[in-house]
């Protein structure tokens, strides 16, 4: 008789390291058409089209120049106000789409999960990248942005630190995913998290130093800002862009190392949840 | 013999009433299991103590073993609940076994449903690709079988139109284009795809029985005995999650149509009731017109139906419902008490019987299944019974003919046959 090679064994529990990566690749055109997919659906049948994913964030930054700059009197270190609220809103807008978006992967996709399997990984990659080309279209408004303001202002001195800025969004990605599929998996059983996350996503930006330097935090407060992975990389994106800011090479490998920690325990979480989580949902 | 699928003792278990019955100790404990690798605390205590979780799971399937040969076209049939969709989802990976393990060769694609992940502002075009991606192809095979897609679905013309503006026709035949060519060595088919007008339906099962000519292997699951008669050698009947028949189609088919159970009352113990358990069902009973058990009620004629229940907690305004099919699943009669307007009385806490008058039947002679479901006025379920309930209706000389019997339908109907000159003939 002969021995049949079995090209797939479905079984009731995967072992936690069976995490299947080279499918994952084999599905990569999905992915791209996610993403574009996303892209387009965004602003058809809009007139302005691609141009909302600009109008979003000056008005966010207009905003805040009136509220936390005229009239609360936030420091901004002497960079223009909008110049410096515009670089928190744009890094700030990137993780946040990244978390709360990626953080409704099982419950959002649910029916097309339920009616046919691919890598569910593919579904959080996609939001990753479709992000980062809404990330591109703001970045470069705020590049024009520093090229204007490097010339009339003498506070404003891009330097070389630019150059990290893929690293900076890499370990950004990494977290807004870990988070965003840990929070995911749990949702399957718990939905309140769902709730969590629109509101803390919120909470999260006032810690961390969007609309205000870490430099105008009191020392006492200091180490609370520490603790948050997303302060480094905030940080040293002003300082490459603006030539304010503070760098701190501990701060950024305990951001690293948070990020390689919370992908690592996000994927082997939704790798497990994916298994069945449709009997849940 | 070349086996493609082997499906080993599979069982699946699901645990109802997960709302309340959810703690996060219970969430807790279930995780550690399984990440010890050990068994689902509440499945080991489902079957350890059965009573004790009454109406708390459901085994919707329980221990299924099967192989299917390459080439081979293997229809699976059964009613409402028995399994045929566990088994689906199991083989298509959307979840997995909770026993036993399924063993696959070759590329396999499922088809639960067309048009999943059609984006409605995308064209027709995109969407062609954006599915045929879902469902496992490349970009480069779907521009190779583009023309094939767009041929076979007869919207050309509309192909770089947004598929909201479609016609429902339309974008069926557009999703089922996709799915249909696919070029997996095993697909697997739920029967309700085959939609559309009737001559594009024929296209459709068409195009399954081709896939099946040229040496691939074919999962249909189907409610449609026709279809599967057509195109099945064999079928694997499920009840109440287990396989009851496994064997050439025309076997299976009639042991279908004809089961052995031939009693007017019946319990409901160890079928799939639904519903979050305020109201239990035990047993029923079917009298005629005259109250008698055995004897059976004719067409035209009055049929009760008695359940035996018990409520465990006052239901101050409950609603009931029913469907009735045939034998082979096409409902014949839905409605419920919420949309007749009517008000029952309350419902007291014990046991009690609910009796379902079904006044003057129309059914002509042949078994029928009832379904019954108790809900409150916004629809919540207190118990859901379908396709339980079974009752007789005996041969009555209803069109003059002794003998009237299925093949003159299930439906009864008073005809009037006429001639009349035709007036248009004269005018001319």
């Amino acid at each position: 008789m002969q021995q049949p090679q079995w090209t797939m064994i479905l079984r009731p529990r995967k072992a936690w390291y069976e995490i299947n990566l080279r499918e994952l690749w084999d599905y990569r055109d999905l992915i791209v058409l996610f993403v574009w997919r996303d892209f387009v659906s965004y602003y058809k049948q809009t007139v302005l089209g691609p141009v909302w994913f600009l109008i979003q964030p000056v008005l966010t930054t207009l905003t805040y120049v009136v509220i936390f700059g005229n009239i609360a009197h936030l420091s901004t270190n002497n960079v223009p106000q909008f110049l410096f609220y515009l670089a928190g809103t744009v890094l700030w807008g990137y993780f946040s789409s990244c978390l709360t978006k990626t953080a409704t992967t099982f419950i959002g996709n649910a029916p097309i999960f339920g009616k046919v399997y691919f890598p569910r990984l593919t579904a959080p990659i996609s939001v990753l990248i479709s992000n980062l080309i809404t990330f591109g279209i703001q970045f470069a408004l705020f590049v024009v942005g520093v090229i204007y303001y490097s010339q009339v202002n003498a506070y404003v001195r891009p330097n070389w630190f630019i150059l990290l800025t893929p690293l900076l969004l890499l370990i950004m990605a990494g977290q807004g995913l870990g988070l965003g599929i840990i929070i995911s998996s749990l949702t399957t059983a718990y939905r309140d998290l769902q709730m969590i996350v629109i509101f803390g996503v919120q909470l999260l930006m006032y810690a961390t130093p969007v609309i205000y330097p870490l430099s105008s935090v009191p020392e006492q407060y200091r180490w609370l800002l520490a603790l948050n992975p997303i302060t480094p990389l905030m940080e040293t994106f002003r300082y490459a862009f603006l030539g304010q800011g503070e760098l701190s090479l501990g701060m950024m490998i305990y951001s690293i190392i948070f990020t390689i920690v919370v992908v690592m325990a996000g994927v082997l979480m939704f790798n497990q949840v994916e298994n069945n989580f449709m009997d849940r949902v | 013999m070349n086996t493609v699928i082997s499906v080993e003792n599979v069982s699946k278990f699901y645990a109802l009433g997960v709302i309340s019955h959810r703690t996060f100790s219970s969430d807790a404990a279930r995780f550690w299991a399984s990440m010890r690798n050990q068994p689902d605390p509440l499945v080991a205590k489902s079957e350890k103590d059965p009573a004790s979780m009454q109406g708390q799971f459901i085994w919707a399937l329980r221990d299924v073993s099967f192989d299917v040969q390459q080439g081979e076209v293997v229809g699976i049939i059964g009613r409402n609940g028995a399994g045929k969709s566990t088994i689906l989802k199991i083989l298509s990976r959307v979840t997995a076994p909770t026993y036993g393990q399924v063993k696959v060769k070759g590329r396999i694609a499922s088809l639960l449903e067309v048009g999943t992940g059609f984006h409605p502002e995308l064209t027709g075009r995109e969407n062609i690709f954006l599915n045929s991606a879902i469902l496992g192809m490349s970009r480069a095979e779907t521009r190779r079988k583009f023309d094939e897609i767009l041929d076979f679905a007869e919207v050309e013309e509309f192909i770089d139109t947004p598929v909201k503006r479609y016609s429902s026709g339309m974008y069926v035949r557009l999703a089922f284009a996709v799915a249909a060519h696919l070029d997996p060595e095993i697909l697997i088919v739920d029967e309700v795809l085959a939609v559309g007008d009737a001559a594009f339906q024929k296209k459709c099962l068409g195009k399954i029985n081709n896939v099946a000519t040229e040496g691939r292997t074919v999962l249909l699951v189907s409610h449609n005995m026709v279809a599967v008669g057509e195109f099945c050698q064999r079928c694997i009947l499920l009840e109440h999650g287990r396989i009851a028949q496994n064997g050439p189609t025309q076997k299976v088919l009639e042991m279908y149509a004809h089961p052995l159970r031939e009693s007017s009352a019946g319990s409901f113990d160890g079928l799939p009731i639904k519903g979050d358990g305020q109201i239990e069902l035990l047993s029923y009973s079917v009298t005629n017109q005259s109250g008698e058990e055995n004897i059976l009620p004719l067409t035209n004629e009055d049929v009760t139906i008695h359940v035996r229940m018990r409520v465990n907690e006052e239901i101050h305004h409950p609603a009931v419902g029913i469907g009735i099919h045939t034998e082979q699943g096409v409902l014949l009669t839905s409605v419920s008490s919420v949309e007749q307007g009517i008000l029952l009385d309350p419902f007291h806490q014990g046991e009690m019987v609910f009796d379902v008058k079904l006044c003057k039947i129309p059914y002509i002679a042949g078994f029928y299944r009832m379904d019954l479901w108790f809900t409150n006025p916004q629809g919540h379920y207190y118990a859901r019974a379908d396709d339980t309930i079974r009752f007789e209706v005996g041969q009555s000389a209803i069109y003059g003919v002794s003998q009237v019997d299925a093949r003159w339908g299930s439906v009864y109907a008073k005809i009037q046959f006429g001639a009349a000159p035709d007036l248009s003939a004269e005018v001319k």
